[in-house]
């Protein structure tokens, strides 16, 4: 049984995660667009808090919410004027839409609903401490992700290089 | 009352449907990306709590997250460096101005 | 004997082929034909020194007084298993050691010659090329130490018999007549592979000395294996004839050498009748230890001989074609060497004749290449000065050009057989060989000889006599230097060729031969060529009705030989109406409408199917995305649904 404060944070964190998606991929200003990604964002970092992933959940603020969406609103602010609206969706493209989010959702929400009704409770278990995430992330034992670590340097090199080659004025 | 997985799952879920839905119908290539993110969100939230609910001792979901984060900041970054070039060209970012691959 | 002379013999001609061909368009077209003339003048040198050597150095005679065959060289060029070497190599022996005589002579004379027949021709140095060509492959080819060398060499010298018939390659009926001799050739050819095939699957060799040196081995070797009725070693013996029958122009196949005129003069002296199309001769010569085990194919040999000799002079006696009328000439002759050598292998057991047939053959072979080239020669002068093929552009021509004139009567004296000119001798000598096989052949072959004498003084006749016709300011002048050397020189040889003691010097077994003049048959064979001779001047001497109540009298008769008794009529219904027709058109029809049709209509329905829906390609990503993720989800739904069930 949780106590009735976890309850209420659920209530608030699962309630923001849905209405910001929503309003994210439904307001017609692009700029609030990605503030309500924004907000989408810090509710999926308060549920890392909520798990005990504090380390995943700084991750999630520092890079998405900080990085990301910064970038989102430059390539607004130099693409679009402000105050500008996007025009009305066309009723066919927004059927589209629905159809395949309905489907999307239908068939996944089914599989979830099918696989995991059987109540699965959060075990108890001490959160994983920074030590711990370190040695993993650094380490070279079977289990230990420092290849993969390497990998994705070598990848956000390339993009670096790339962003550059692609953005640099010709 | 407890808080199961199912819980957490049908928001994810939703915020996928809803990446889904902008993906479609928005216009705007920015707009598009953050659709994109949206559901790059909810899968890393499905990690995690896969993660946390049934494997409670590991860390592999946890990683996985981390990486992806790691990889879509990457790929977000080309993909705006992309949208302003393409906007630099044809002085657009809707998606539908750019039919050249077209028959 | 030393590898050098018998080397550069060969190498000289296919060095002065590649020297002139690539280079000769750089060169002037006197340095072109000069340069021919000095590669084959030394090779001509070189080949008279071989064959001197090898006929009178007493180390080439064993001591039983058998000249010794000597392989010069023999290197492998293709191995197939231990004991089946395809080789290349040099074999001197008496008729090898005759050829390169005769080759090399014709050869240089016909060079000679064509520097005055040829000049001022577009493609001269080509010309030259050409002929080097062709006398390396002759050369080739006689010197073959086995069976497949031959072969090779044999396509060699039919290509290069293809390249001279088509030299006037802007010319529809050159053309088409290089095209005719090529095709038919091959097809023989092909009877020939199938015959080298059989012969040495059984035999597990390509060597004529192996083969030849015991003949029992090889009817051993075969023993027992029949098909369709006769044995194997017939049917091999018989399918390598046909090769012969091809190349020496025998019925049925003998269609392609009237055509083959088309080309120069000197070329038809020396390809069409002095040397290629010996080689049928040559080679059945070469096998014929061989061939004498084997009565059935020798039989047929004798039978295809006698037919054609008949066949071509009863043509030859109504051409109007002055090339013509040599060519069908050239058939007989070679179908009497043919019969020759036919009835010399069946004779066995009685020796007298036995020999006498093959030194017949070999004999006629050499003083019919000397007589036969230069009244081609002779043919080519009076071309030249009157610009026309047919008689009927001549007459009186004696007065105009007294070389040629003469050079030519002694063509015709020795063709016809009056002594002491050379063919003479050697026809003599066949006919005794036919008469001690078969009085029956013997008179059919006097008969042939009688034919010859005939129309080769009709020719004669016609062109020199018969009347005046006004030649205008346009008058015939004597050939040119270059050109009356070689007539004379040629002439010269025709008239003492026929003493030369040959059966010393060719015999089947390499033994020395005594020839004896049997005077009841060389009486006789006069006798009846004086009388064709007379009967010729009777008729063609002057101008008058004779020919033409000859031809009223007996219409048909002419008719058929006019048109050569219809073969090629025959040959063009048999291809055109029942070949193409039947065959060739249904497959035709087969391919473009079956098999193309059916990739078309893959191609049509692709095409056809990517227009109708290259609209799905409207370049937008959403619309992908849509797609892609119902595809997506109808493949997940059918798995979920599977789950359930």
């Amino acid at each position: 049984m949780e106590s009735v404060g976890s309850i209420i944070l659920y209530v608030i964190v699962a309630l923001a995660m849905v209405t910001f998606s929503v309003l994210a991929v439904t307001t017609r200003k692009i700029l609030r667009a990605a503030t309500y990604l924004l907000f989408t964002l810090f509710a999926a970092a308060a549920l890392y808090f909520m798990l005990g992933y504090e380390f995943l959940g700084a991750v999630q603020i520092a890079v998405y919410a900080g990085g990301i969406v910064v970038l989102f609103v430059f390539s607004i602010l130099l693409t679009s004027k402000p105050g500008d609206n996007s025009e009305k969706l066309a009723s066919k493209s927004k059927t589209l839409g629905l159809v395949a989010a309905l489907a999307m959702f239908c068939t996944a929400g089914y599989a979830m609903v099918a696989r995991f009704m059987n109540f699965v409770t959060l075990p108890e278990h001490a959160d994983p401490d920074m030590n711990l995430i370190g040695e993993t992330l650094m380490g070279t034992a079977q289990g230990q992700y420092l290849l993969p670590f390497e990998a994705i340097s070598v990848l956000l090199l390339a993009c670096i290089i790339g962003g550059v080659v692609i953005a640099r004025k010709h | 009352m407890n808080i199961t997985l199912i819980y957490w799952l049908i928001p994810s879920l939703i915020m996928f449907c809803c990446g889904v839905y902008g993906f479609i119908t928005r216009k705007n290539m920015i707009a598009m990306l953050i659709s994109l993110e949206l559901m790059l969100n909810a899968v890393d939230i499905n990690f995690v709590l896969f993660n946390r609910y049934l494997f409670p001792g590991q860390m592999e979901g946890m990683f996985f997250t981390l990486f992806a984060i790691a990889i879509a900041a990457a790929e977000t970054a080309l993909a705006i460096a992309i949208i302003i070039n393409i906007f630099r060209s044809i002085k657009t970012v809707d998606v539908q101005g750019i039919d050249k691959m077209k028959f | 004997m030393d590898i050098t002379i018998p080397a550069l013999i060969l190498c000289l001609p296919l060095f002065m082929f590649l020297l002139l061909g690539i280079a000769g368009c750089k060169m002037s077209h006197k340095l072109a034909g000069w340069l021919g003339c000095l590669g084959m003048g030394t090779c001509l040198v070189l080949s008279y020194f071989t064959a001197f050597t090898y006929y009178f150095d007493p180390q080439f005679v064993a001591e039983n007084g058998e000249r010794i065959q000597h392989t010069v060289f023999n290197l492998t060029w293709l191995q197939f298993t231990d004991n089946l070497t395809i080789n290349l190599g040099f074999l001197l022996d008496p008729i090898s050691a005759l050829m390169l005589v005769v080759i090399t002579t014709i050869s240089f004379m016909v060079h000679l010659y064509s520097l005055g027949y040829m000049e001022g021709e577009k493609g001269f140095q080509r010309y030259y090329a050409f002929l080097s060509l062709f006398s390396f492959s002759m050369l080739g080819l006689v010197v073959a130490t086995n069976i497949f060398q031959m072969y090779i060499f044999w396509e060699l010298v039919g290509a290069s018999s293809y390249l001279l018939i088509g030299f006037y390659y802007t010319k529809h009926s050159a053309v088409s007549a290089s095209k005719k001799a090529f095709i038919v050739t091959r097809f023989a050819d092909l009877g020939f592979l199938i015959g080298i095939l059989v012969l040495s699957y059984y035999t597990k060799t390509f060597d004529f000395i192996k083969m030849t040196s015991d003949p029992s081995w090889v009817l051993a070797s075969t023993e027992g294996a029949t098909f369709m009725g006769a044995s194997v070693l017939t049917w091999a013996l018989v399918l390598i004839f046909t090769g012969g029958m091809g190349k020496s122009a025998m019925m049925p196949l003998h269609i392609w050498l009237p055509d083959a005129m088309e080309g120069p003069t000197p070329v038809s002296a020396l390809i069409h009748a002095a040397t290629m199309v010996v080689a049928g001769v040559y080679l059945v010569a070469r096998m014929f230890p061989v061939y004498m085990m084997e009565g059935a194919a020798t039989m047929f040999i004798v039978v295809v001989g006698a037919a054609t000799a008949f066949y071509a002079a009863m043509v030859a006696c109504t051409q109007v074609d002055i090339k013509r009328v040599l060519a069908f000439s050239t058939i007989s002759q070679i179908a009497f060497m043919m019969v020759s050598l036919g009835v010399a292998s069946l004779g066995n057991g009685e020796v007298s004749h036995h020999g006498l047939g093959y030194m017949a053959s070999m004999f006629h072979m050499f003083t019919h290449a000397m007589f036969k080239a230069l009244l081609f020669l002779g043919a080519g002068a009076l071309i030249h000065a009157v610009h026309s093929n047919d008689y009927t552009a001549m007459g009186g021509l004696r007065k105009y050009m007294p070389i040629t004139h003469w050079t030519f009567l002694i063509g015709c004296l020795a063709i016809a057989g009056i002594p002491p000119f050379s063919g003479f001798f050697s026809k003599d000598e066949i006919l005794s060989a036919c008469y001690a096989w078969s009085p029956y052949i013997g008179m059919w072959m006097s008969m042939v000889a009688a034919l010859t004498a005939f129309y080769m003084f009709r020719l004669y006749f016609l062109i020199f006599w018969w009347n005046n016709p006004d030649y205008g300011h346009h008058k015939p002048h004597e050939a040119p230097l270059p050109m009356a050397i070689p007539l004379v020189v040629l002439a010269a040889v025709s008239c003492v060729a026929g003493f030369i003691p040959f059966g010393h010097f060719v015999t089947w077994d390499r033994m020395p031969y005594d020839i004896h003049l049997d005077w009841t048959i060389a009486g006789t064979s006069i006798v009846v060529a004086v009388c064709a001779i007379a009967l010729a001047w009777k008729m063609y001497c002057k101008e008058n009705g004779l020919p033409a109540k000859f031809k009223n009298a007996l219409p048909a008769l002419w008719d058929w030989c006019y048109h050569r008794f219809y073969w090629d009529e025959l040959y063009m219904f048999i291809t055109h109406k029942i070949i193409f027709n039947g065959i060739c058109r249904p497959i035709a029809w087969f391919d473009r409408h079956i098999i193309d049709g059916t990739m078309d209509a893959f191609a049509t329905v692709t095409n056809k199917a990517s227009y109708a829906i290259r609209g799905l390609q409207s370049g937008q990503v959403q619309m992908y995305v849509w797609v892609y993720l119902i595809g997506a989800l109808l493949l997940a739904g059918f798995g979920v649904l599977c789950l359930i069930m």
